[in-house]
């Protein structure tokens, strides 16, 4: 993808009208009021939009929604990831000529509409997962956890899934839109929080609130004509290796090994010059195992990585700046929300929590049961 | 959060796994104890979970196997909490990864031991035990061996 680096540019970012416990609006809500204000913070009407991406929601219904007749669409849904990969897919398009104007639009009802009953039985996951009680994220991610202590520890994976929780939450508490913004945190606080699965605390586990977030992805052209100094796209890589936890080829490396690879080769970029990692954090084991999968550390070693509130507010690894999914939001698909903290941080648009010249951002999404990724690097006009 | 043992075990009314034309005959055998795994004649590896074609080499000659039942445990957590409002067993629980004697790792719960951490140990030998949850559908958990 080399020649595609710098061939689109992200422009409009935004959350829904408030992110948190909002069980009276409805997922498309979610997707409208983030979508509007995305086109706001771009400076382009909804008439621009020639290209509809969406993940879970059907394209369709989007489309309709908003009142859109899209000549391209992207309704790849791979779970929490998917709008990393609808980054590099818009792109791909835009460098195609297939579309100018790429809208990506994330909107969830996490909280207040959790699915229950009514599944597909004969599916393989409802026939050999589901009726042992194997039932939700937090377990499947959980049995991954206990399988990375037997080879690497537990207590210093304990002590670097509470050093990860501290420094997510210390970031939060310098974003006023972040769930915990004003909830401190300690390490006593940590260790002494009830099990959800063990061997994951609550801390361990991201959020599950409502909210929604878009982003805006145009050719250069359109990007020169837009309100914001734009944010390049400079390299992508995408992937998944299975989908139910128990298929997994290796519990404790992701597919990421591949698409973090593939990102940086075609950004033509290595570790050393990112500024700025946003790293989906579904639980805080996510975070330990794809900073290995990334090639930031090598395997067993991200409990010295993070260790010693390196990835918090003055440490020398600036990580998950908006609080991540862990304090901020998470509303199921979190992957959106990587988006708009990197965009943001590359605009200098954060204030008490603004990384200093941060140039360049790595992001990657992670989805299903640490089944698929999505990596882009990402840079500063 | 959680309710009597005896409840659940008085009537099941978690869910029940809906058999398909190329698991029917796992399910048959899991009704009758006896863990079955497909197996590929053409790469010769035996494969979890049931399927018509070989996950390892795309393979369409397949058959199936008897296995052992015995197995090594690959990873476990203990479940203490669970997002479905309409769950009723018993909190908490073990949910784990079996690798079996003949190769394929299966998802399982470990019954007969402790929910607690220091007493579930990675590695240790474990075997099938058969969970009758309804009339047609046994499930294939496992316990200390």
């Amino acid at each position: 993808m080399g020649t595609l680096s710098r061939q689109a540019a992200i422009v409009g970012v935004d959350e829904s009208d408030q992110i948190g416990r909002i069980p009276e609006k409805s997922s498309l809500q979610q997707h409208m009021e983030a979508s509007y204000n995305a086109l706001a913070d771009a400076g382009l009407s909804i008439k621009d939009v020639d290209a509809v991406y969406c993940a879970a929601t059907s394209p369709l219904t989007i489309a309709e929604y908003f009142g859109i007749t899209p000549r391209h669409t992207d309704g790849t849904s791979v779970g929490g990831s998917s709008f990393v990969i609808h980054v590099a897919h818009a792109l791909e398009a835009i460098a195609a000529g297939r579309c100018e104007v790429a809208l990506i639009t994330h909107g969830e009802a996490g909280r207040s509409q959790r699915r229950s009953g009514g599944a597909d039985m004969g599916t393989p996951g409802a026939q050999y997962e589901l009726p042992f009680g194997i039932a939700s994220p937090p377990m499947t991610y959980a049995m991954a956890c206990t399988r990375y202590m037997h080879l690497y520890g537990e207590d210093r994976t304990r002590q670097a899934m509470a050093e990860v929780a501290m420094a997510t939450r210390k970031w939060a508490n310098l974003n006023p839109k972040a769930f915990f913004y004003q909830e401190k945190m300690t390490f006593d606080d940590y260790h002494n929080s009830r099990w959800v699965v063990w061997p994951f605390h609550l801390p361990d586990c991201c959020l599950t609130t409502d909210g929604g977030g878009a982003c805006v992805v145009v050719s250069p052209e359109v990007a020169r004509s837009c309100r914001k100094k734009p944010v390049w796209v400079l390299g992508a890589g995408e992937g998944h290796d299975h989908s139910m936890i128990s298929q997994m080829p290796d519990l404790t490396r992701t597919i990421a090994y591949l698409s973090g690879r593939e990102a940086m080769r075609t950004a033509g970029v290595s570790h050393r010059d990112i500024d700025l990692a946003m790293i989906y954090d579904s639980f805080t084991y996510t975070v330990l195992t794809t900073l290995e999968s990334l090639g930031f550390c090598g395997r067993g070693e991200a409990p010295d990585f993070v260790a010693e509130q390196r990835t918090a507010p003055g440490g020398d690894f600036a990580m998950n700046t908006n609080g991540g999914g862990l304090s901020y939001c998470h509303t199921g698909m979190y992957g959106m929300f990587l988006l708009l903290e990197a965009t943001r941080q590359l605009r200098g648009e954060c204030g008490p929590r603004q990384v200093q010249d941060c140039k360049l951002s790595l992001v990657n999404g992670t989805g299903g049961n640490l089944s698929s990724t999505g990596t882009l690097v990402l840079a500063a006009d | 959060m959680s309710t009597q043992p005896q409840a659940a075990q008085q009537r099941y009314t978690g869910p029940v796994p809906l058999p398909q034309q190329e698991s029917d005959y796992y399910w048959q055998k899991c009704k009758q104890h006896e863990l079955w795994l497909r197996f590929c004649n053409h790469c010769s590896e035996a494969y979890f979970y049931p399927r018509d074609i070989c996950p390892n080499c795309f393979s369409r000659q397949t058959t199936w196997v008897k296995a052992s039942g015995k197995g090594e445990l690959y990873t476990f957590a203990i479940v203490h909490q669970i997002p479905r409002p309409n769950y009723q067993g018993p909190l908490p629980y073990i949910i784990a990864m079996v690798k079996l004697v003949e190769g394929p790792t299966m998802p399982t719960s470990i019954v007969g031991v402790e929910p607690d951490p220091q007493y579930i140990k990675i590695g240790m030998p474990v075997e099938v035990t058969f969970e009758d949850i309804t009339e047609n559908i046994s499930l294939p958990k496992f316990k200390p061996a």
